[in-house]
C-alpha cells in the first residue's frame, strides 16, 4: 500500500505519522513544494520577532523525524493529478504512482485587484522565505502599511509592531477581524491597537499602490491623504490551492469537496486542512475554515479512513484565538448569534473586557471573548458535546463570566461527584 | 499501570492547599492564579470542585500544537509542555474542549499539568484526600476521560 | 530574585488610600517596626497608635481603617489565609482589631500588599478596587443601600472575574448601626466591635482585590516547607483540629459548655439552657423532617487551612422565616457557636433554622451576630422588665424565645429600620436609654460572648482585661479550663487563672500578628508556630521572641485604650456576674471572683494598681 500526501503543512503531517501509527508497513510519501523541512505558519510571527529560530517554526522536532518513521519527503511541485490512473505528474517531469492520494495543499494569500499590487517589496506573509524578506525591511522607524485586519492581518500586526516600525493598519471593513469578531468586539481591539501606538484605518480601502516620494511606496486612499511606506504587507485573505486540480475530474467549489469520510469525488483521494469544504460542526454545511486546529483534525481523519478505517468527521467547530499587542481575543462557532437563539454579553471596555455567549435553546453555539485566557477551551467543550445548560443559562445570562461553574456543573465527569445536578 | 489523578469532589473544603503546592512546584511562589489545577466554588451548592487536566487520550493540545511543543512523557503517560519550545500561539487553549491548557501572560507560554513527574505535589498536600493519585483503571476514571467531548 | 515576586513573607508595602482627597500611594513598609509587632494586629495597631489621635471621634474623618495581612498570609502554612481590620471602635471607644478568614487575606498580599491604610472620608460613596499594583477609587452609588449579597454580585459581574475577593459593608452599617461587620467571600467577617461602622462612616462600601503577583522568597523555602509539613500533620493528628472541628465546627462547645454550666442563657441569667441540644452542633447534622436533609451541607476551609471548621448550611425551605423568600434557599454560611449562642440560648430560642436564618442575614446585611443577638437579649429582658413596650417595639413583644420575634428583629437591625434601630446601638447603649444599665451584659460597652465566666473563671479575668471589650479571641482559657489544651485547669478555682490569661493573652497577639488562625492552638504550641514564622521571616523568630512581641502588643494596646480614656475601672464585670450566682450546674453557687484575679494579673503585667502600665514595663518592651 503506497500513500502519497501532497502538502507538508499540518494536515499532511497529521495524516503522515498518523497513517504510520495505524500501518507499520505502508509507504508513505509526503511532497511539499518548499526548501524547508514541514514547518508551521502558526509560528512564524515569532520567527518574524526573532523569538524562535527558524527551527523553531518545524513541525516536527525531533532529528530525522520522518526519515525515522519511514515518511520519504519530497521536495517537488505536484501539477496534475490523474485518479483514474492512479498517478501524480510533478513539476520535475516524473509522476508518481499511490493507491490512496490526500491533498492537503492547503491555501495561499489572495492578492488583491489593485493596481501597484505586484510591485517588488509588497509581500504577503505566508512563507517562510516571506518572513526572511519582511524581517530585512523592518525595523526602527521604517514606515509599513499592513492591508488588512484579518486573523492573518492582526498576527502578523504585532511582530510588525514589536520591530519598532511605524505602522499603519488599512482594513475594509467597519472594524478588525471582522470574519472572527462582532463589532463591538472588533472596535475594542482597535481601540486597544490604538493605544499602543498603531494607526488603524477601518472602513478604508486601498486604491492603488504607486511609487513614492522619498519613501518607496505612496498608498493612495480611498479616503484623506495618500500614506508613505518603505514596506507594504497584504494581508487580504486566503483561498484554497485548487488549481492543479483543474481537469483532474476532482470536484471542487472554494476547496475539494469532501464527504464525512474525507474522501472526495474520486476513488481513493481525500483532502484534508485548509484546502478542504470539511463540515462545519455548528452549521452541518461544507466550507473551508482555514485554521490550524481544523487542520490537524481533518489530517488525522483522513489518514484513519485512508488506513481503511471508517472514521466519520462530526465536524469541525470554527474557532481562532488572536493575541493583538497583549490582548487576547478568542471565537468559537456561531459566534454571530443565529436567527432563533439569544445571547449573553458583557462589556467593560475600559478593561477590554468581553465575553459573549451564543445560544440556541439552553445550548451554547458560539462565543467571543476579549482579555480571557483562563479555561477558554471550556467554550468548545460546552459547544461541542451540546450539552444541555438547564438552570445554568439563566445564571450565565445573568453573569457571563460564570461559564466554568456553568461547565463543570453541567459536564459529565464531574457532575457524577458532585451532585450538582 | 500508568497512574492518574483521581479527583472527589465531595471530600473538597475548598482551602486551596493544592493551588499553593502546585505553584510552588512549578513556579517556586506561592500563587494560585499560576496554579496548574483549580478549585471552583459553587457557593449557593456548598460545593468545591478541584479540577485539572486528565491527561486524556485524545490529547486535543498535543495534536494542535503548530510546533511540537507538547509531549507524552512514557514514564507518566502525561502531556507535557516543553517551554522552550512552545512559542505561545494559544492555539491549545481554545482547543483543549476541558479547558485545562492556559496562557501565562507572564512567561508568554502555556501551562499545564505534568503531574509533577510522578509525584503530583497536589495530591501531597491535600488535607483531605480529595486529591489523589492512584492506578489509572481505578473506577469512575475511564468514565472521566471518556467524557473527552462528543465531537470526535 | 523573579520579577514580581514579593520578598521575605512580607511584601514590605503599605498601601495609603486617602479617601478625602481620592488618592492611592504605595509606601514602604516600616520594616524596624515589622521585626518588633510582625505584622496583621500588632504591625497595623502600631501603625494605627502611631498615626490616629487615641481621643479621636471614632466614626471622624481622623480616625484610620487599616486592613492587614501578616508574613505568613498567603503561604501554605496551615490557616495562614487571615487578615485583619484595625481602627478605633466606635461601639466600646477603644482599640478595635477584628480578625476574618475567607480569601481576601490571600488576595491582598498577592496583589503585593501587607496592608492598606484608608484614611480621610470620601465625599461621595466609592469602592477600592485593587489589582496588584493598580489601585483606584471607583465611585460607589449604585451599590450604596445594597446588602452585602448583592455588592458582592454586582462587582463579580462588573469585572467579569469570579476569582474577585470582596470585602465590603452591607446596609446596617451605613445606617449606623454600631457593630456593623466587613463581611468578605460572602459569610466570613472581620466582625467585632463595628469596624464596619468605621468603614460606612468613611463613605467606603467595598474592597475588591484581585491579586496575581504571589508569594515567595522566604527566609529558608526548605526549612518552611518542612517545618509546615510538621505542623499540618500535627493539626490533622490532633482530635479537636483534626475531627472535632472539621466535623461539628466550633459548634461542637455547644454541649460540652452547657453541661460545664457556661452557657449563658437568656441574657446571662442563667447559666444552662434546656434546648442546647436542639442548636448544637450534632444537630446540625440530623436529617430534618420536612425535607431529609440536614443543616448541614458540607465543612469549609478558609484560603490555606487544613482543619476546615466553616460550616456551609441550608434553611428548610418551609421555616416560617424563608417562606416565599427563595433568595434564602442557598448553602450559605452556616451557625459557628458564637453566633448560635448569641441568637439561641441568649435569646432562649432553641430553632435552629431561624438562627440559620439569622446568622444569613448577619452575613447579608453585616452584622456582629454576637453583639446583635445579646442586644436582643438585653432588649427582651427589658420588655419583661417593662422598661420597654410595645410602643417602643412598633408592636413587638420581645418575649425570650419567640424566634419569629428574634428573625424580625434581626431583619430590622439589618436594614436599620423601626425598632432595629435601637438594637442597633449594641446592648449597652440601649438598656440606657431605656433607664437599666445594669442589665447590659457588656464589658467596655462591647457584648460578651459565649462562655458564661461564672463556670469558667478565668474567662471572667480575660473578658474583663480585654482590649477591646468582652471577647473570647484574646485570652481563650477556655481551651484550658474546658477542654485542657495545653494542660486541664479547673474553671472553678481563681488560683493561678491571673498567669494563664496573660499567658493566653500574650500567644494569642503573636498569633494573631502572625497571619495564622487563633484555631489553630487547640493544636498547635508557639513551639509549632515559631519555627513557620522563623524560617519565611527575616530575624530571629524564637518562641521567646514571639511570646516577647505578643507581649509587647498587649501594652501597646493597652496603652492607646488608656490614652482614649479608658482606665482601670473598666477592667470589671456587669454587676450581675460578680453579683448573682449561678443557679445550675456545676458552678451553682458561684459568681465571678475577678477580684481574687485581677491585682494578681495587673502585677504579673508589670502594671500599677489601677492597671497602667509601669515606665519600667514600658521601657523593658520598648514602647
Amino acid at each position: 500500500m503506497d500513500h502519497v500526501i501532497i502538502g507538508a503543512g499540518p494536515a499532511g503531517v497529521v495524516a503522515a505519522e498518523t497513517l504510520r501509527k495505524l500501518d507499520k508497513s505502508a509507504g508513505i510519501t509526503l511532497i511539499g513544494d518548499e526548501p524547508e523541512p514541514p514547518y508551521s505558519r502558526m509560528a512564524l510571527p515569532y520567527y518574524l520577532v526573532q523569538q524562535i529560530p527558524e527551527e523553531g517554526t518545524y513541525l516536527r522536532k525531533t532529528r530525522d523525524y520522518f526519515g525515522h518513521r519511514k515518511i520519504n519527503l519530497v521536495q517537488d511541485r505536484v501539477t496534475s493529478v490523474l485518479p483514474d490512473e492512479h498517478t501524480l505528474r510533478l513539476d520535475s517531469g516524473e509522476t508518481m504512482r499511490y493507491d490512496k492520494l490526500l491533498i492537503a495543499t492547503g491555501s495561499r494569500p489572495v492578492s488583491p485587484p489593485i493596481p501597484g499590487i505586484e510591485q517588488e517589496g509588497i509581500h504577503t506573509c505566508w512563507t517562510l522565505d516571506d518572513g526572511r524578506a519582511i524581517a530585512a525591511s523592518t525595523g526602527p522607524g521604517a514606515k509599513i502599511v499592513l492591508m488588512g485586519a484579518g486573523f492573518i492581518g492582526c498576527i502578523i500586526l504585532e511582530a510588525l509592531a514589536k520591530s519598532g516600525a511605524d505602522l499603519i493598519v488599512v482594513e475594509m471593513e467597519d472594524r478588525m477581524v471582522p470574519r472572527m469578531m462582532n463589532a463591538t468586539a472588533g472596535n475594542m481591539i482597535k481601540q486597544w491597537c490604538i493605544g499602543k501606538g498603531v494607526h488603524v484605518l477601518t472602513s478604508t480601502r486601498v486604491m492603488a499602490i504607486e511609487p513614492g516620494d522619498g519613501h518607496r511606496f505612496k498608498v493612495i486612499l480611498d479616503q484623506g491623504v495618500p500614506l508613505d511606506a518603505d514596506l507594504i504587507v497584504s494581508a487580504t485573505g486566503v483561498r484554497s490551492n485548487i488549481g492543479f486540480l483543474e481537469g483532474s475530474g476532482i470536484q471542487t467549489e472554494t476547496g475539494v469537496l469532501i464527504d464525512r469520510n474525507m474522501r472526495t469525488s474520486a476513488v481513493d483521494v481525500y483532502a484534508a486542512g485548509d484546502v478542504a469544504e470539511g463540515i462545519d460542526f455548528s452549521t452541518g454545511d461544507y466550507s473551508v475554515q482555514a485554521i490550524q486546529p481544523t487542520a490537524t483534525e481533518h489530517g488525522l481523519l483522513a489518514a484513519k479512513n485512508m488506513a481503511g478505517l471508517d472514521a466519520r468527521h462530526k465536524g469541525s467547530i470554527n474557532m481562532n484565538v488572536l493575541d493583538t499587542l497583549g490582548l487576547i481575543s478568542s471565537s468559537f462557532g456561531l459566534w454571530m448569534g443565529t436567527d432563533k437563539g439569544d445571547s449573553a454579553e458583557q462589556v467593560n471596555p475600559a478593561r477590554y473586557q468581553y465575553l459573549n455567549l451564543q445560544f440556541e435553546e439552553d445550548v451554547l453555539v458560539g462565543a467571543t471573548t476579549l482579555g480571557l485566557t483562563l479555561h477558554v477551551g471550556v467554550l468548545r467543550g460546552l459547544i461541542q458535546t451540546r450539552v444541555r445548560l438547564g438552570k445554568w443559562k439563566e445564571r450565565l445570562k445573568a453573569d457571563p463570566s460564570r461559564i466554568m461553574e456553568a461547565y463543570l456543573a453541567c459536564t459529565q465527569p464531574v457532575s457524577i461527584n458532585t451532585g450538582l445536578f | 499501570m500508568l497512574k492518574a489523578l483521581q479527583i472527589e469532589p465531595a471530600k473538597c473544603t475548598g482551602c486551596l492547599q493544592c493551588e499553593l503546592a502546585c505553584s510552588w512546584e512549578n513556579e517556586q511562589v506561592f500563587n494560585p492564579s499560576k496554579s496548574r489545577i483549580k478549585v471552583f466554588t459553587f457557593h449557593d451548592e456548598g460545593r468545591f470542585v478541584p479540577y485539572t487536566c486528565t491527561q486524556c487520550t485524545e490529547a486535543w493540545c498535543m495534536q494542535t500544537c503548530p510546533v511540537d511543543a507538547i509531549v507524552i512523557n512514557e514514564t507518566t503517560g502525561a502531556k507535557e509542555v516543553i517551554e522552550e519550545v512552545c512559542v505561545g500561539c494559544k492555539v491549545c487553549t481554545i482547543a483543549c474542549p476541558f479547558g485545562t491548557i492556559n496562557y501565562n501572560s507572564s512567561s508568554g507560554k502555556v501551562i499545564k499539568c505534568d503531574l509533577c513527574g510522578g509525584e503530583p505535589e497536589c495530591a501531597k498536600a491535600c488535607p483531605t484526600d480529595a486529591i489523589t493519585y492512584v492506578d489509572a483503571d481505578h473506577t469512575g476514571l475511564a468514565r472521566m476521560r471518556a467524557h473527552a467531548a462528543g465531537g470526535d | 530574585m523573579r520579577q514580581g515576586v514579593i520578598e521575605m513573607a512580607w511584601t514590605k508595602k503599605i498601601l495609603r488610600i486617602n479617601l478625602t482627597e481620592g488618592t492611592c500611594q504605595a509606601e514602604p513598609l516600616n520594616m524596624e517596626w515589622a521585626g518588633q509587632y510582625l505584622g496583621q494586629r500588632g504591625l497595623a495597631t502600631k501603625y494605627l497608635v502611631e498615626e490616629v489621635d487615641p481621643k479621636c471621634n471614632p466614626l471622624g474623618p481622623e480616625n484610620k481603617l487599616i486592613m492587614t495581612t501578616g508574613p505568613l498570609t498567603g503561604t501554605p502554612a496551615s490557616t495562614a489565609g487571615r487578615y485583619s481590620v484595625v481602627t478605633k471602635s466606635p461601639l466600646t471607644g477603644a482599640l478595635a482589631c477584628s480578625n476574618s478568614g475567607g480569601f481576601i487575606g490571600n488576595e491582598i498580599k498577592n496583589a503585593g500588599w501587607d496592608m492598606i491604610i484608608f484614611e480621610g472620608r470620601s465625599p461621595i460613596p466609592v469602592y477600592l478596587y485593587l489589582e496588584n499594583e493598580h489601585a483606584e477609587l471607583v465611585p460607589a452609588e449604585d451599590l450604596w443601600g445594597k446588602s452585602v449579597w448583592e455588592t458582592d454580585e454586582l462587582l463579580h459581574a462588573r469585572y467579569q472575574d469570579p476569582l474577585l475577593r470582596v470585602a465590603c459593608v452591607g446596609k446596617s452599617a451605613e445606617e449606623g448601626c454600631l457593630f456593623a461587620c466587613i463581611v468578605n467571600d460572602m459569610h466570613r467577617a472581620a466582625g467585632r466591635s463595628g469596624v464596619g461602622t468605621v468603614m460606612a462612616s468613611k463613605n467606603l462600601k467595598a474592597v475588591a482585590v484581585r491579586g496575581t503577583l504571589g508569594v515567595g522568597n522566604l527566609k529558608d523555602p526548605r526549612r518552611f516547607m518542612q517545618v509546615v509539613a510538621e505542623a499540618k500533620k500535627v493539626l490533622a493528628d490532633n482530635p479537636v483540629t483534626g475531627q472535632g472541628l472539621p466535623t461539628y465546627g466550633t459548634q461542637v462547645l455547644m454541649n460540652v459548655i452547657n453541661e460545664s454550666g457556661a452557657l449563658p442563657t437568656r441574657n446571662m441569667r442563667e447559666v444552662q439552657f434546656e434546648g442546647a441540644e436542639q442548636v448544637s452542633g450534632e444537630a446540625m447534622h440530623e436529617p430534618r423532617k420536612s425535607d431529609g436533609r440536614p443543616n448541614l451541607t458540607t465543612n469549609t476551609a478558609c484560603f490555606g487551612c487544613t482543619i476546615a471548621c466553616g460550616r456551609i448550611s441550608t434553611i428548610d425551605q418551609n421555616h416560617f422565616s424563608v417562606v416565599n423568600k427563595p433568595e434564602y434557599w442557598i448553602n450559605s454560611g452556616g451557625v459557628e457557636y458564637e453566633a448560635a449562642w448569641a441568637l439561641g440560648p441568649d435569646t432562649g430560642t432553641a430553632d435552629l433554622d431561624a438562627l440559620t436564618y439569622c446568622n444569613f442575614v448577619c452575613n447579608e446585611q453585616g452584622m456582629d451576630p454576637i453583639t446583635l443577638g445579646s442586644t436582643i437579649a438585653a432588649a427582651m429582658e427589658l420588655y419583661q422588665e417593662g422598661a420597654i413596650t410595645k410602643e417602643d417595639t412598633g408592636g413587638l413583644e420581645l418575649k425570650f424565645g419567640d424566634a419569629e420575634v428574634l428573625c424580625k428583629l434581626v431583619d430590622l437591625t439589618g436594614r436599620g429600620e423601626g425598632f432595629g434601630r435601637d438594637i442597633g446601638l449594641g446592648s449597652q447603649r440601649l438598656c440606657e436609654k431605656y433607664g437599666r444599665p445594669e442589665l447590659s451584659m457588656t464589658v467596655k460597652k462591647q457584648e460578651f460572648p459565649a462562655y458564661d465566666p461564672r463556670g469558667i473563671q478565668g474567662m471572667g479575668l480575660a473578658y474583663a482585661t480585654s482590649n477591646r471589650g468582652a471577647c473570647h479571641l484574646r485570652g481563650y482559657t477556655v481551651a484550658s479550663e474546658i477542654m485542657g489544651i495545653p494542660e486541664k485547669t479547673d474553671p472553678l478555682v481563681t488560683e493561678g487563672k491571673a498567669a494563664l490569661v496573660k499567658a493566653f493573652q500574650d500567644a494569642t497577639a503573636a498569633v494573631d500578628s502572625a497571619g495564622i488562625c487563633v484555631f489553630s492552638t487547640f493544636a498547635w504550641t508557639m513551639e509549632d508556630i515559631a519555627p513557620q514564622v522563623d524560617a519565611a521571616c527575616e530575624g530571629d523568630w524564637s518562641v521567646e521572641k514571639m511570646l516577647e512581641t505578643g507581649e509587647r502588643i498587649w501594652n501597646m494596646e493597652r496603652k492607646f485604650n488608656l490614652e482614649a480614656g479608658l482606665t482601670g475601672a473598666d477592667d470589671t464585670l456587669p454587676k450581675r456576674l460578680l453579683k448573682e450566682a449561678a443557679k445550675t450546674g456545676p458552678a451553682k453557687g458561684m459568681v465571678v471572683k475577678l477580684d481574687e484575679m485581677l491585682p494578681e494579673y495587673y502585677e504579673l503585667r508589670g502594671w500599677t494598681a489601677d492597671g497602667v502600665p509601669t515606665e519600667e514595663t514600658l521601657s523593658r518592651l520598648g514602647l
